[in-house]
């Protein structure tokens, strides 16, 4: 197997990893960048590392250029065998990392929820669909319903009408009333009205509703039209796309495997972003959903201290103050309303990879009885997907993390050392 | 709080073996309740392959296993399609020379027990299964050999108890054994007449002395493209050489799923007691099977885990009365073979707890054979 050193490794290539990344080097450390995907940028960032139009993806990825940081990309972890060992998957085969400290950067996912339909073809999640319409996937001309919850989806539907698509509605399940209070609480950081003024000027004649959700995807062998609620208020709408979403929820499997203590499904760290393990620490949405500035401060905070230069990151620590207002202000005006879990039939499936409908699992007791009884969260996608429905659906608390943390060719559990390694990243 | 409930049977622990023995003597008539801390199937029984094999180590161990799978051929018919229980057979693989002759002693012992199998050649072996590798020298096949599902097979014998009135209570830990009763986690108080211990490798934590080791395994199952196999397939030396001592071994020993996924065993260890997944055992079991079956090459794997045997000195389980304590009962310690002798192990003890017809000999089962060392501790 390929080997490498490093003394800090950073997982994750988002904004996060890259603020970490770039920070540890600053702070005199030699860092390791790894990502799954094909270049930096996460996914909020996904496209800007050749095209920066964003002025802060920019500044941060020219950042990242001009640095010693090594970057390794298309990498997947997969299996994390001993402290301060982790072994990645990628189209070279299996590469095995030793270092001495690691920033966990691993983002978010969008939290699907089952509703009779949502597995039709042309139902996506509405961060999902904004990815495969950027990477080219055809939207012009299209209907598309936007739902779910959260400012992600205006974020959505903003780029998916810039790329001709027609957005039919954006449907958000919270009440006018918090998402009032969520908008005049934005006036305190100035450039986060900026943001969503710029979101609101792009959507300008679209239909957006409050306190609405979409109860049924509809169509013979893709979605046709969907089934709108609002209050008492039933509405159907033709479309040919829906985007479906019900916000985030951080990425916490490689937290779990490494035995990183979890609060309220996030992984719990210090000040210096340090986590319960020793060595680990965690940057961004797997802390708990805060959105970007959150995660380039808490990177910044948290390469600084992998270096063992805590103390350089002394501005950094008041922003993060103001950043976690924000996050609190996110959690608390986009709650899931309880309807919500009402929506899936008996047969609705819950589990896609195992094919495990919502009333087998509505049966069971607990995460763990419906692993074993119904194979549920047991497929390819181990949970990655059912796994956040589950917690909002039944309140089941997440399986224990088995390796590998995602398929993994049988080659990534050979321990020998290939001859010309180990070799330090230069 | 302290409230008293009484039945005739207290069961504690809802494994596979626990739940056989509730719905067995559920069906006798006798008011049961079943304790389990946990989930039902979730501990010994989850981790296990499902392989349902007669083994014939001995005579005590093919008798009970023989009759275990004559047991659960017969209940197939009424199990759930979930429990995915399956006759696809056994395919023992000889390497050499010596290992066929060993098919042959094996052929002839089976033989002995009523069970019929086939010596494979080098040739019939390959058109068996051509995933195999090319210079193994044939192999026995006995097509009687079946695979389950356990969870599910645990939790449906638990409903066939349920539905004949045995109590199922799951979530609530045994406390403590006393006198004719168990005090329960939630404070409560259960007596019974006979209370049958079946909680594997917790049987020490109820009962000091209990001659019982954790003897852990380790478990890989690769996502569904993966080379096709048809049988159950374990190498011959898997009990002989690869299993047989008390040191860590590791042996080959594949089970197709209905999914096209291959589950890949197996390993065997004392010295480590944590649930840990060990990447030396784990790459131990993964060359070893790519010995066997070349293709795995490619292969990738979903999901990796362990789980631990309960392990008597003499590798057979405990059934029957517990000399320490009259009115306990021991139906655990059955290593890697709890699955397959589940429903044997409940009628057994089903027979000498009711004085019916033993279906065979319990005496290498007794729990009295560990005398001097239970008469120590009690």
């Amino acid at each position: 197997m390929r080997e490498l050193r490093s003394e800090v490794l950073v997982l994750g290539a988002g904004p996060a990893g890259i603020a970490a990344a770039v920070s540890a080097e600053r702070a005199g450390a030699r860092a390791l960048l790894v990502d799954m995907q094909a270049e930096p940028g996460g996914q909020i960032w996904r496209g800007q590392w050749n095209k920066a139009t964003d002025s802060t993806a920019r500044r941060w990825l020219s950042a990242l250029r001009a640095s010693p940081v090594e970057g390794r990309y298309g990498l997947r972890l997969v299996d994390v065998p001993a402290p301060g060992e982790f072994v990645f998957d990628g189209a070279d085969g299996p590469l095995r990392v030793h270092c001495e400290r690691a920033v966990i950067a691993a983002g978010a996912r969008e939290r699907l929820l089952p509703f009779p339909g949502w597995t039709l073809p042309g139902v996506f999640g509405a961060g999902g669909l904004q990815v495969l319409a950027k990477n080219g996937w055809p939207v012009a001309g299209k209907r598309i319903v936007v739902a779910g919850s959260g400012p992600l989806l205006l974020a959505a539907a903003a780029s998916l009408r810039s790329l001709g698509a027609q957005i039919v509605l954006i449907a958000e399940q919270s009440g006018w009333r918090d998402l009032a209070a969520f908008g005049s609480g934005l006036l305190g950081t100035p450039h986060k009205v900026v943001q969503a003024a710029g979101l609101w000027r792009k959507l300008i004649g679209v239909p957006y509703r409050t306190g609405s959700w979409v109860t049924q995807a509809l169509g013979d062998n893709e979605v046709r039209s969907v089934i709108v609620r609002r209050g008492r208020q039933i509405v159907q709408l033709d479309c040919d796309a829906l985007a479906v979403g019900y916000g985030l929820v951080p990425n916490t499997e490689i937290a779990r495997a490494l035995g990183c203590e979890l609060r309220d499904g996030a992984v719990w760290v210090d000040m210096h972003q340090h986590t319960s393990v020793p060595g680990v620490y965690c940057a961004g949405e797997g802390t708990g959903i805060g959105g970007i500035d959150q995660a380039l401060v808490q990177g910044e905070i948290a390469g600084c201290a992998a270096a063992g230069r805590a103390e350089l990151a002394a501005t950094a620590q008041r922003r993060r103050r103001g950043s976690e207002r924000f996050a609190a202000h996110l959690r608390r005006h986009f709650g899931l309303r309880a309807e919500l879990r009402s929506l899936a039939q008996d047969d609705t499936v819950l589990c896609r990879c195992e094919n495990v409908a919502f009333g087998a699992a509505k049966a069971c007791s607990s995460m763990r009885d419906a692993r074993l009884q119904t194979r549920l969260g047991m497929g390819h996608c181990q949970a990655r997907v059912c796994g956040a429905a589950c917690e909002f659906l039944f309140g089941w608390g997440a399986a224990t993390p088995r390796p590998p943390l995602a398929p993994a060719g049988l080659s990534c559990f050979n321990l020998s050392t290939s001859a010309e390694n180990p070799q330090e990243p230069t | 709080m302290s409230t008293v409930a009484s039945v005739d049977v207290l069961i504690v622990g809802g494994g596979i073996v626990g739940c056989a023995i509730a719905e067995r003597l559920a069906r006798a008539g006798l008011s049961v309740c079943l304790v389990e801390r946990d989930v039902l199937g979730g501990a010994a029984t989850a981790a296990s392959m499902g392989h349902l094999v007669v083994l014939d180590d001995d005579a005590a161990e093919l008798a009970l296993s023989a009759y275990s799978c004559a047991r659960w051929q017969a209940l197939a018919p009424s199990l759930p399609a979930t429990a995915e229980y399956r006759r696809n057979g056994t395919l023992w693989i000889a390497r050499n020379v010596e290992e066929m002759a060993e098919a042959q002693r094996k052929q002839w012992r089976l033989a002995q027990a009523g069970i019929d199998s086939e010596l494979l050649t080098a040739a019939a072996l390959a058109e068996q299964e051509p995933a195999l590798a090319a210079g193994l020298a044939g192999g026995l096949r006995v097509a009687s050999d079946g695979m389950l599902y356990p969870p599910v097979a645990a939790a449906w014998l638990a409903r066939q108890a349920a539905a004949q009135g045995a109590q199922i209570r799951c979530g609530v830990g045994v406390r403590n054994l006393v006198e004719g009763a168990v005090l329960l986690d939630d404070g409560s108080e259960l007596r019974a007449p006979h209370i049958i211990v079946a909680n594997g490798c917790a049987a020490p934590e109820l009962l000091y002395g209990a001659p019982i080791r954790k003897r852990k395994g380790h478990l890989l199952i690769t996502t569904r493209s993966a080379p096709r196999v048809r049988h159950q397939l374990v190498e011959l030396g898997y009990m002989q050489s690869a299993h047989g001592g008390d040191g860590e071994s590791v042996a080959f020993n594949v089970q197709p799923r209905p999914s096209g996924q291959l589950l890949l065993g197996s390993t065997r260890q004392f010295d480590d007691v944590s649930s840990t997944v060990t990447p030396r055992l784990i790459q131990r079991l993964i060359l070893r099977a790519q010995e066997f079956l070349p293709g795995l090459a490619t292969a990738t794997a979903l999901r990796a885990w362990t789980g631990f045997r309960p392990t008597t000195p003499d590798h057979r389980p405990l059934i029957g009365p517990w000399p320490a304590r009259a009115g306990v009962w021991l139906a655990c310690g059955h290593e890697g073979l709890g699955v397959t002798t589940a429903l044997g192990t409940a009628d057994l003890l089903a027979a000498q707890l009711l004085g019916l017809e033993l279906p065979f000999d319990a005496r290498p089962f007794a729990p009295a054979r560990f005398a001097a060392q239970v008469s120590h501790a009690a």
